[in-house]
């Protein structure tokens, strides 16, 4: 007979979850459910869609990364349709998805996952925000990092229309061009963008790397999982986040496996429990072994600190110089704490910046020609792109109209679900000690999922919607025996 | 004298309509400084019991965005109701039922089939499905019970006013802000966006001719389009003419058409029915059989004129037996 404790909803996340945690007569922690209560059934409606308003369609799986879904939808759409977009539509779309990158996990860093590290893991929870953050880092800082966010987020709705939910994306390239005078604008704020990349690796260094606890907290034992790692590559693999193939390495930091997007379903396959909408995806070479970590079992993860695992390096000097320096820092590679998921989420975010610089440079972005108008008749598409939480595939079957008959969406915390379940246990089974559980210990029980970012709308293509924190313990009569009231 | 309190709250939704109100940049300070934000859960720490300790009409106002679609949101939409004087519905969802209302199409079952059995990357001869009630080796655990179908928030709550758009324009967001501040807010069950059509602030609206005839109906990435010309024009399917403007034409400045997520003007009971008759009434052509084939086209006319709003429709859903006898729905 067990006691339970319910953290229903968590928080600071996209989306809705909750966990359960079972304890036994001892008090101790026997078993802690990540769970997803819901479902959306975005595969379902989108048959009878013509394909060409998929990527408007599923990017409202998820509005805090419409740019991901489209951006993978509009690829799939490539591939459906046979076509090989112009060089200038490639290189727009890359550079407004590394403009997207920077956006999107500057606004984890300072939303959502920061607030337990700039203002404390045991802080007062009124604070633990970002209003906490500002009152941290001054007004000033807040004023650059929202002016920043504006800028960039201009420059995504210049050229893809809409910011939340973008139009852009056409099999065979993108509605419309970028004009020499935009272009300027681009630069512009592409400089800009270098300088705030770097200036949040400063805050990570200053206000992080410089705390001890916070160093150990990362090192603990607690957040750390063996397990293996996915994540896209360029030729040189190095981290990519529009194109290139996905490299898995083992939990020794051997590569497993390289493929090619379109191969997915020879290596990505998705268990199911009963407690949970969301699909838990597991490696097929390697198979399901249940909820365990380490070589035997198929369990990967994806998303910044997995990408980084899995390549070679990046692509661009300060992010590379960053990557060196974190691996030196906690020591050998493959790192598997997850908690460091905050560092490589900012190296990654220099790392946009820096190629959003190089692409922002490139003189044919204002090349006229964004657009091949498709010939082919439509079948099957593939397309694979990196979410900021991690890869992401969307695949489609239609008929000869180019009308869907079949979709299959494989989103980032899909694929990091079930190694945030062995983290939240693990957490769980560290942390709560006699069935004790205050404010503090539970929410660093969250901070075990909320490193991964995790969008658990985007996940069960679901109903985001998040409720208060309680937590209720129930004796092993059922009986409640203490309420904690997250207020 | 005490700042007015508002709340923020999303149900069945993407969060886009959370980033919306982010994109407000620095007014949102301003915002800050001249409200008390009493419950946003995507960014503060505010609880349900916060909430629950209200007085009864305590909050000013309340934002909600989302569909509903499940008795937890249910519940949520009424507990906000009574705690606020103004409720505001943010958003397609909330106002139309939105993209997520295509569900209506389907059933749940249909949809768990979809998810869990049918794709192509599930393990192979997978049984099992999530249940409302699961044992597990240390306990039990459960799950909620999602509706049969996709509702939009005054389907199951007296709303006050609604803010359109998948997300509402930044514009709108502030101008409702400063209506509630200002407390100059328009009679009850009113849609806080200029009542008029889209092709009023469109920059193609010169090319727009007066007496539009169209032998074809044209897909926006099969054939390449002038970006000076109207769309409809040209023969894209942009749903201008019978939207609402207010959202800057934004999707037309991208160069593609509108989809029509800030639904209808007032005199519209019914945004696909209208849309689908104003489309159908720009065949050139005379006899039925004609303007079939011009209609024929279209290749999803409910995915393409209800995209935003089937769940509001006087569809409301796809037609079927109801074999539990309406218990579901």
């Amino acid at each position: 007979m067990s006691q339970r404790i319910t953290i229903d909803p968590i928080t600071r996340l996209e989306g809705h979850g909750k966990i359960d945690i079972l304890l036994n007569d001892a008090g101790k922690v026997d078993h802690a459910y990540f769970q997803v209560p819901e479902l959306r059934g975005f595969e379902r409606f989108a048959q009878g869609r013509p394909a060409e308003d998929m990527p408007q369609i599923t990017s409202r799986i998820c509005g805090v990364c419409p740019t991901a879904h489209h951006m993978a939808s509009t690829k799939a759409l490539d591939s459906l349709y046979h076509i090989d977009p112009p060089v200038a539509a490639k290189k727009i779309r890359e550079l407004l998805y590394n403009i997207f990158f920077v956006e999107d996990h500057a606004l984890h860093f300072f939303f959502l996952g920061g607030p337990d590290f700039v203002v404390g893991p045991t802080a007062p929870k009124a604070e633990r925000n970002i209003l906490g953050v500002l009152g941290k880092v001054g007004a000033e800082v807040g004023l650059k990092v929202i002016g920043v966010r504006k800028r960039l987020r201009e420059l995504m709705t210049l050229t893809m229309g809409k910011v939340i939910h973008p139009v852009f994306g056409l099999p065979g390239g993108i509605s419309k061009p970028i004009t020499k005078e935009e272009q300027q604008k681009f630069i512009a704020t592409a400089a800009e963008a270098v300088e705030f990349g770097k200036f949040c690796l400063q805050i990570f260094d200053d206000i992080v790397l410089k705390n001890k606890q916070y160093v150990e907290y990362i090192t603990s034992e607690a957040f750390t999982h063996r397990t293996y790692y996915m994540g896209m590559v360029d030729k040189n693999n190095k981290v990519n986040f529009y194109d290139g193939d996905l490299r898995v390495v083992a939990p020794d930091g051997k590569e497993l496996t390289k493929f090619p997007g379109h191969k997915y379903l020879d290596h990505i396959v998705e268990h199911v429990e009963p407690w949970s909408f969301m699909k838990f995806c597991y490696l097929k070479e390697i198979g399901w072994k249940g909820f365990a970590d380490g070589p035997e079992s198929g369990i990967f993860a994806v998303a910044p600190l997995a990408r980084l695992n899995a390549s070679d390096g990046m692509a661009t000097p300060v992010a590379q110089q960053a990557y060196e320096r974190m691996y030196a820092t906690l020591g050998k590679k493959p790192v598997h704490h997850t908690l460091a998921t905050h560092w490589a989420r900012l190296i990654e975010l220099m790392y946009a910046a820096e190629r959003m610089q190089e692409l922002a440079n490139d003189p044919e972005i204002i090349n006229p020609k964004v657009r091949t108008i498709p010939t082919q008749t439509p079948d099957e598409g593939i397309g694979v792109v990196e979410a900021p939480r991690g890869t992401l595939i969307h695949h489609y079957q239609t008929d000869d109209r180019g009308v869907i008959t079949q979709a299959n969406l494989i989103v980032a915390t899909q694929n990091n679900a079930a190694r945030i379940a062995l983290s939240v246990d693990k957490a769980a089974k560290s942390v709560i000690i006699d069935g004790k559980a205050d404010d503090g210990i539970l929410n660093l029980v969250e901070m075990a999922f909320r490193a991964y970012d995790p969008c658990n709308g985007c996940a069960t293509h679901s109903l985001p919607g998040k409720m208060p924190l309680v937590v209720r313990v129930f004796d092993a009569e059922r009986r409640l025996v203490q309420e904690i009231r997250r207020d | 004298m005490s700042k007015p309190q508002v709340g923020f709250y999303w149900c069945a939704a993407c969060g886009g309509c959370e980033e919306a109100v982010v994109d407000l940049n620095e007014d949102i300070l301003k915002v800050v400084s001249a409200v008390d934000i009493v419950f946003w859960p995507v960014a503060l720490d505010f609880k349900r019991s916060d909430v629950e300790a209200m007085a009864d009409g305590q909050m000013a106002v309340c934002f909600i965005n989302g569909a509903v679609r499940s008795s937890e949101q249910l519940e949520m939409a009424e507990l906000l109701r009574r705690k606020a004087k103004t409720v505001i519905a943010f958003g397609s969802c909330s106002h139309m039922g939105g993209i997520p209302g295509l569900a209506n199409l389907h059933g749940r079952q249909a949809m768990m089939d979809e998810a869990y059995r049918n794709v192509p990357s599930m393990a192979a001869g997978n049984t099992v499905y999530p249940q409302e009630k699961s044992d597990v080796p240390e306990g039990s655990l459960h799950l909620p019970t999602l509706w049969e179908t996709v509702k939009t928030l005054d389907q199951v709550i007296d709303v006050d006013y609604y803010l359109p758009g998948c997300p509402p324009p930044v514009n709108l967001i502030n101008d409702a802000v400063g209506a509630i501040l200002s407390g100059q807010l328009p009679p009850k069950g009113t849609v806080l966006a200029p009542d008029i059509s889209l092709c009023e602030e469109c920059d193609r609206k010169d090319s727009k001719p007066v007496d539009l005839s169209l032998t074809e109906f044209k897909r926006p990435h099969l054939a390449e389009s002038d970006p000076q010309k109207c769309l409809l024009a040209q023969g894209f399917l942009c749903l201008g003419a019978v939207t609402r403007k207010g959202c800057g034409s934004v999707c037309i400045k991208g160069n593609m058409p509108c989809t029509g997520c800030m639904g209808p003007t007032s005199h519209v009971v019914d945004f696909g029915a209208k849309a689908l008759s104003a489309m159908a009434s720009l065949a050139a052509a005379k006899e039925d059989q004609e303007i079939d084939a011009v209609m024929d086209k279209i290749v999803d006319p409910v995915g393409t004129f209800y995209r935003y709003s089937l769940p509001a429709s006087l569809l409301h859903r796809r037609y079927q037996p109801l074999a539990d006898g309406g218990k579901q729905s």
